[in-house]
């Protein structure tokens, strides 16, 4: 015990001579352990909130609010009394033949793959092949749905993904970290990562690059289909609506309720309700902005049961210099 | 009492041994290791050359091996916690010669664990970017804070408690060894000389951190599993993740642990201190952790399977008959029903049939996470053909290379701190010796917690 004493003793004086304490310190016991434990919460505190650490250097002043709304976004496009458009997209099945009857690849996804450079093997606007209930398919143009309750935008970790005030999910490819849980989190596939240089022809790296505009493509990043808004807002259709060849995709704004497929125009509610319009995987609660109306082509004279399209085919890519393609 | 002090000088001279001695096995064993480490930088080099093109991961099945590594290593991570913490909570004695490598598995196994999720990444060049514009909806989020929350909690962990022995090393080894290594020693001792006072303060962090670090770690896998239970995966969309994947994580933690026991055991020769006991008691743990498995799959398969709604029959079909029965099965019966069986059977339960039922237990836990990631990801969303994915070179070296570095680490750790808590095992002897009846009372008595935290 005396031997402990005095051991204790020395290492006081150890101490006093390396931290000398503003005042006299009298309790030795709580002294070390207040000391220890100010070394180890200090420790923790100066780890533990990396992350907290921007947040914290915002609040005070001292640090750039990150851009917000992300870079390279227009002005959301409005109607004369200022509301903001909300885009959204119709396609009538009925007359969606998967372009069978023309003996090529659906236009809309070349037609979109021919404007946005979109990599192989992304099709952004994809027709997938449903089965009917008795049996002989449907086509299925399938873009991003546009989510009102986005799970992509929810999980993303750094804002990369963001609902705009239009309505639309876009992607900034400057600022995505490539995790893809977006991919994982989208319920219906439709993200595209770019796996390795992607392959785009010369052409489109002159673009100016903006998260409504994605080219050129970048490797590392997510991409998918931003309907179009630039284009629409300068007066334009998206362009696989101007690629299909039966009229079958319309595509307007809920605010103003109007859509058109290029030749008609409608009521958008009204042509909504009138043809028993649907949403994919409506109970998963995502408020997808695109709405299909059931149908299989019969409008262009389809036979359910004949199946299969044409797969689709990227024409610059003997253009493409030095890029890989990968299978979906 | 002269026994005793006998006793305590050949404890410290094992624990002493791996930094006095190091023999020319050592040196082959650290070589072979990085070149195995060469490789898997090369590996990676080619991936962020090319892109992640040079994996098999692809569009429709997006997360891989590596994700399957990272959530299985931040698995492994949880033997420190478990041991050291909640064996500390509830005072039970025979876990102090198992703690140091306990804790040291934790805080490798993180940092192993998170390189892998750097390693998936397909901008690793942007990775600032989660503290410049991260946002705390996102489940990587909460794992980025959970993770880094947790290798800050379990660093200062292991450190605490080996405080007092990093001052024998420096009190033993001063002048006898290099110059750095006296410096170490030194700075990190941070001036203990086991007064009482000192004895004390010690008690009462260990205290307050023994209970910090159990929800800390309760959380950290809980929140993995978020970063799948929040999306609308058919065989991911269960509340159920949370607690199956912390339960899986402490087994494939007791599984780890007895493997890096058995060979720092066989390394070092601490037989005297890591007992067949130590196997055993840690073996029943790991069996008890399997009937929780096994409790926790029968739920999640019978409420799925019963219902058997969209893309439940799909992926009924993948595990139990097709694409990944083989090795599902191997999970099921290799991993979780034969660490009950070797533990039951009077034949088996020894050191060699629980380091076997660990090895199975380890290779099956990775081989979990590499289905719950893959096969989650192939039940198919829209009209298309289920994708397949093969891991490619690139993905097996990293893999390689990760559990290289793991064993690295452990390996350089050893030779550089205590491996055994040569003051806790001997306050345990002492009071074994001293009185065998406290002794034995303890071990019986309800947990109770110290004096120091219960305050």
């Amino acid at each position: 015990m005396n031997d402990d004493t005095a051991k204790g003793a020395a290492a006081e004086q150890d101490r006093a001579c390396v931290e000398a304490p503003p005042h006299p310190v009298t309790d030795g016991s709580r002294f070390d352990r207040r000391r220890f434990l100010r070394v180890l919460g200090l420790g923790t505190l100066a780890v533990v909130p990396l992350p907290v650490l921007p947040e914290l250097l915002r609040q005070a002043g001292l640090a750039e609010a990150p851009p917000e709304p992300v870079r390279g976004q227009g002005e959301p496009a409005r109607m004369r009394d200022g509301r903001i458009r909300q885009w959204t997209m119709i396609i009538d099945l009925r007359a969606c033949d998967g372009c069978q009857s023309t003996g090529k690849p659906p236009r809309c996804t070349a037609a979109c793959v021919e404007g946005h450079f979109a990599p192989e093997p992304m099709e952004w606007i994809e027709v997938y092949e449903a089965e009917l209930p008795g049996g002989g398919t449907q086509f299925m143009p399938t873009p991003c749905q546009q989510c009102q309750n986005p799970p992509c935008v929810n999980v993303c970790p750094v804002g990369a993904t963001f609902s705009t005030p239009e309505g639309t999910v876009l992607i900034d490819q400057e600022r995505c970290i490539g995790c893809r849980i977006c991919m994982a989190a989208c319920p219906y596939d439709r993200r595209f990562f770019n796996w390795g240089n992607a392959p785009v022809p010369p052409e489109s790296l002159l673009a100016d690059y903006s998260p409504e505009h994605q080219i050129p493509a970048k490797k590392g990043t997510v991409m998918k289909c931003d309907f179009c808004p630039d284009m629409a807002r300068t007066g334009t259709l998206p362009y696989c609506v101007q690629g299909c060849p039966n009229d079958a995709i319309y595509y307007g704004d809920l605010e103003e309720d109007i859509a058109t497929n290029g030749r008609v125009l409608v009521a958008a509610s009204r042509f909504l309700s009138e043809n028993d319009a649907y949403r994919l995987k409506e109970d998963l609660g995502t408020e997808p902005r695109v709405y299909y109306i059931p149908g299989h082509g019969e409008a262009v004279g389809r036979d359910a049961f004949t199946p299969d399209r044409l797969p689709t085919e990227w024409p610059w890519m003997e253009r493409a210099d030095g890029a890989v393609t990968w299978q979906r | 009492m002269a026994a005793v002090s006998e006793w305590e000088r050949r404890l410290e001279e094992t624990a002493l041994a791996p930094i006095r001695r190091t023999g020319p096995r050592f040196w082959a064993l650290v070589a072979a290791l990085l070149a195995v480490i060469g490789w898997g930088v090369y590996a990676y080099w080619v991936q962020i050359r090319d892109g992640l093109v040079v994996t098999g991961m692809r569009d429709r099945i997006s997360w891989g091996l590596y994700i399957a590594t990272f959530v299985f290593f931040i698995g492994i991570s949880h033997a420190g916690t478990l041991i050291s913490a909640i064996l500390r909570v509830s005072n039970a004695r025979w876990r102090t010669p198992v703690t140091r490598m306990a804790e040291f598995v934790t805080v490798v196994a993180l940092v192993c664990g998170a390189s892998f999720v750097i390693i998936d990444l397909g901008r690793p060049d942007r990775i600032l970017n989660v503290f410049i514009y991260g946002r705390w909806q996102s489940p990587i989020m909460w794992d980025v804070l959970a993770i880094t929350t947790y290798l800050t909690g379990s660093i200062t962990y292991l450190f605490v408690p080996m405080i007092p022995d990093l001052a024998l090393f420096r009190d033993r080894l001063g002048g006898h060894t290099s110059r750095w290594r006296g410096w170490l020693y030194r700075t990190l001792a941070i001036g203990w000389n086991g007064n009482a006072t000192q004895r004390r303060s010690l008690a009462s962090a260990i205290g307050v951190l023994m209970i910090l670090i159990i929800p800390i770690a309760v959380s950290v896998h809980t929140v993995v599993s978020w970063i799948f239970a929040m999306t609308m995966r058919v065989p991911w969309d269960s509340a159920l993740f949370g607690p199956f994947f912390v339960a899986g994580a402490i087994f494939s933690g007791i599984g780890i642990l007895i493997i890096v026991m058995a060979i720092l055991r066989r390394a070092y020769h601490l037989e005297e201190y890591v007992t067949e006991k130590h196997f055993l008691y840690l073996g029943y743990l790991m069996a008890a952790f399997a009937a929780i498995m096994i409790y926790a799959n029968i739920n999640e398969f019978m409420t799925h399977g019963y219902k058997l709604q969209e893309g439940v029959e799909f992926h009924f079909r993948q595990l139990f008959l097709a694409e990944f029965a083989p090795l599902f099965w191997f999970y099921l019966l290799g991993g979780l029903v034969s660490p009950i069986v070797i533990a039951l059977l009077p034949a088996t339960r020894s050191v060699r049939g629980f380091v076997l039922a660990a090895v199975l237990v380890t290779v099956a836990m990775w081989i979990e996470r590499y289905f719950i990631v893959v096969t989650g990801l192939r039940v198919p969303l829209m009209p298309y053909e289920p994708a397949s994915y093969t891991p490619t070179w690139v993905e097996w070296s990293l893999l390689a290379a990760g559990l290289a570095l793991f064993a690295l680490l452990i390996t350089l750790f050893s030779k550089v701190f205590p491996i055994i808590a040569v003051w806790e095992v001997a306050e345990d002897h002492e009071a074994t010796v001293a009185s065998p009846d406290t002794a034995r009372r303890a071990a019986l008595e309800p947990p109770k917690l110290e004096g120091e935290t219960a305050r």
